[in-house]
């Protein structure tokens, strides 16, 4: 009974199935505020669900030359890691007490999954145009994963612990001035690790024609874009988490609307980022996020240490 | 030494919205060359033109191009009166200008956005296209259509403006201050903006008067040209207004020039307007028939001078229409400015001449069996270069000899 917990709890609440409904309903907000934003109308409520019906009905194809294995299973890899990552995020959410010592440091391997399952994807699609994607994609890799670590740091070092649990009973880090900063680091290795406006050089639709994704089509192609979905709701989530208190269950409503409240605000601040930029070149990028951000990074790190 | 492969970017990319096709020969992310093949979808209008009435014609040239759709027939229009000597009346001007600027101001917005789209700035391709549908409006008011606005004629315009119009094009100018002037400061102040545009695709002065480049694009790069103003046509003699020119020629540049020239375009319709109030008509001399002669018509199009050539033999059609586009001239400066840049700003600086590839169609030889190219736009460059060279020797006449400031 167990493993069939475990099984239940990854593919449906608060895995897989779960994960993909609040996805899709964020992609909506994005899509819609976007829209807004634009002086446009912006699609229907269930627009991003029709859409990934339609993935799955569409034919795949796969490019002569390429590895099919290795093409078919990069989208498969993204997805199951940030299902995995969400289960792990929300059990912690939900009983703090019960969470395993280190888990904060599985769910920063698993949010890296993604990003690396559209380099794996990228190069299998054997297309110039999706090799200068991936290669873009690892050097933003390259360049935010450093500050992202560090400014996970900052909660480590205010609750003395590598436990989620603990880092959620402790008090938020926000409230010290190593976590605003800290905070402020990973909101934008967060859009990053979105490839959102104005880190989407990897896929960048008029240079590289969506670059990564360009041979992608059908089922493949849907997987990656609710992977996509999920990671806009589980990121936010995630640094909700580590910084904001989480969402706290079990002490009524009121906290419960809070952190809700708290996750629509970081996903309407990367919604307004991704609107009044334009796009980064990869090698500004990577110079932004080695320079001043690690800087920062540093920074909130030292003053963590120091008490702040 | 690196590896060199080609990125392409055509025939058919979600950069372009007409077929062209850009070969970017790139080592790792650097460009190193660059190879622009034309020819994609030629329409023959040179050859058309003969076949239609001086009147047809220039309902046939104003489709050469949706944007430039009243620049062509301006230019062409030109060119009848100055084969025919045929007299405009001054209301006929002013009206010309006027919509002539109207269609700068919106094809100005256009590049805007697709320049923002292009920077994936997607809320400043909304944002201008936006306004652009205000200066649409006006023009369906004026001419009843909101592109092919039909209104040029050897001899003057279709159309006149109504008094009772004059207001709602004037409000619509000044409700566009604003959102211009958003734009302007989007552009000068935004530091992602400065990053992706400064010192990106720089065309040197010397490269510019080199490759002949027309319009903006040449503007941008120091070289102050303006056909409306070096051989004053329509109203534009008549009113009171500024060339802009910038100096550096990245893409900056080319950027502030369009922005700051919508401000010159609401100058010089406001002057029209006003006198439009006072001279009288009529708008056209309804002239009967074109005397044999050559003729030839500029106008400055917001991409820059767009030239045509007409030869009449006294028939109501023309024996030999030519027509150059501003594209023509400016595409090819591309391969200068994008060497040694990266693939990321190849997008924005083929963009930044604001590239219209229909204008610049050109034709290609291809076997229709196999499908490859016969003769490519460089042959035929070459070939007609030789053909030139050939025809000055046997003629005796060596051509102009023009000598430019550098």
């Amino acid at each position: 009974m167990y493993y069939g917990d475990i099984i239940v709890q990854y593919l449906v609440f608060p895995g897989m199935l779960f994960t993909a409904v609040v996805g899709l309903v964020t992609s909506w907000i994005d899509r819609k505020v976007t829209a807004r934003v634009q002086m446009r109308v912006g699609p229907p409520f269930l627009q991003p669900f029709y859409d990934i019906v339609k993935y799955m009905i569409k034919e795949t194809t796969v490019p002569a030359g390429a590895p099919a294995w290795l093409f078919l299973s990069a989208p498969l890899i993204g997805l199951a890691a940030v299902s995995a990552a969400s289960t792990i995020l929300w059990r912690a959410l939900m009983v703090p007490s019960e969470t395993f010592a280190g888990d904060l440091i599985v769910l920063i391997y698993l949010l890296t999954m993604p990003a690396l399952a559209v380099i794996l994807g990228s190069f299998a699609s054997c297309n110039p145009l999706a090799s200068v994607g991936g290669s873009r994609e690892m050097k933003l890799v390259m360049g935010y994963e450093l500050p992202f670590v560090l400014a996970a740091l900052v909660p480590v070092i205010h609750a003395q612990s590598i436990r989620m649990g603990d880092i959620l009973s402790a008090s938020p880090a926000v409230a010290a001035p190593s976590g605003v900063l800290a905070l402020l680091v990973a909101m934008l290795c967060m859009q990053a690790k979105l490839t959102l406006v104005p880190f989407d050089a990897p896929e960048a639709e008029t240079e590289l024609t969506g670059g990564a994704y360009i041979e992608y089509s059908g089922p493949p192609l849907g997987l990656f874009k609710l992977t996509r979905a999920m990671m806009l709701f589980t990121m936010p989530m995630f640094l909700v988490a580590l910084y904001c208190g989480g969402i706290r269950f079990g002490t009524g409503w009121l906290d419960i609307v809070l952190g809700i409240l708290k996750y629509v605000g970081l996903v309407v601040v990367i919604v307004l980022i991704r609107n009044t930029a334009p796009r980064m070149r990869i090698d500004q990028a990577v110079k932004f996020f080695w320079g001043p951000v690690t800087v920062v990074a540093l920074a909130a790190v030292v003053l963590a240490f120091m008490g702040w | 030494m690196a590896k060199t492969t080609i990125v392409p970017i055509g025939p058919y990319h979600a950069l372009q919205e007409e077929p062209e096709f850009f070969k970017l020969h790139v080592e790792g992310e650097k460009v190193v060359h660059l190879d622009i093949e034309l020819g994609y979808n030629h329409r023959g209008i040179e050859k058309l033109s003969e076949s239609k009435t001086f009147e047809e014609t220039v309902f046939l040239v104003e489709r050469i191009c949706g944007i430039c759709s009243c620049s062509h027939p301006i230019a062409c229009v030109q060119a009848v009166e100055d084969a025919g000597d045929i007299e405009v009346p001054e209301r006929a001007l002013y009206i010309r200008s006027t919509i002539g600027e109207l269609e700068r101001i919106h094809s100005h917005l256009l590049w805007l956005g697709l320049a923002g789209h292009f920077l994936g700035f997607n809320t400043v391709w909304m944002w201008s296209w936006r306004y652009r549908e205000d200066v649409l409006d006006i023009l369906e008011l004026i001419s009843g259509n909101r592109n092919h606005y039909a209104m040029m004629k050897p001899g003057g315009v279709r159309r006149d403006i109504k008094a009772e119009d004059l207001p709602a094009i004037r409000k619509m100018l000044d409700g566009l201050k604003g959102p211009i002037n958003l734009f302007k400061g989007a552009v000068i102040d935004d530091p992602l903006i400065h990053a992706r545009t400064e010192g990106v695709g720089v065309l040197t002065k010397a490269q510019a008067i080199d490759y002949c480049v027309v319009g903006p694009t040449a503007r941008a790069s120091g070289v102050a040209i303006d056909v409306r103003r070096d051989h004053p046509h329509a109203a534009y003699g008549l009113v009171d207004w500024d060339v802009v020119v910038m100096q550096h020629g990245d893409v900056y540049d080319k950027a502030i020039v369009r922005v700051l020239e919508m401000f010159e375009s609401i100058r010089i319709i406001e002057q029209c307007l006003e006198k439009l109030k006072t001279v009288p008509g009529p708008v056209d001399s309804n002239p009967k028939e074109v005397k044999p002669g050559e003729g030839i018509g500029h106008y400055e199009a917001p991409r820059g001078e767009v030239f045509h050539y007409i030869r009449s033999d006294g028939s109501n059609r023309p024996a030999r229409h030519k027509v150059r586009a501003p594209s023509f001239m400016n595409v090819v400066s591309n391969r200068v400015a994008v060497l040694g840049e990266t693939v990321a700003d190849a997008t924005i600086i083929l963009a930044a001449v604001d590239p219209c590839y229909c204008c610049t169609e050109r034709m290609a030889v291809v076997d229709a069996g196999t499908g490859r190219k016969v003769l490519s736009s460089q042959e035929l460059i070459r070939l007609s270069q030789e053909k030139t060279e050939r025809l000055k020797k046997e003629l005796g006449h060596e051509g102009p000899k023009l000598k430019l400031e550098r």
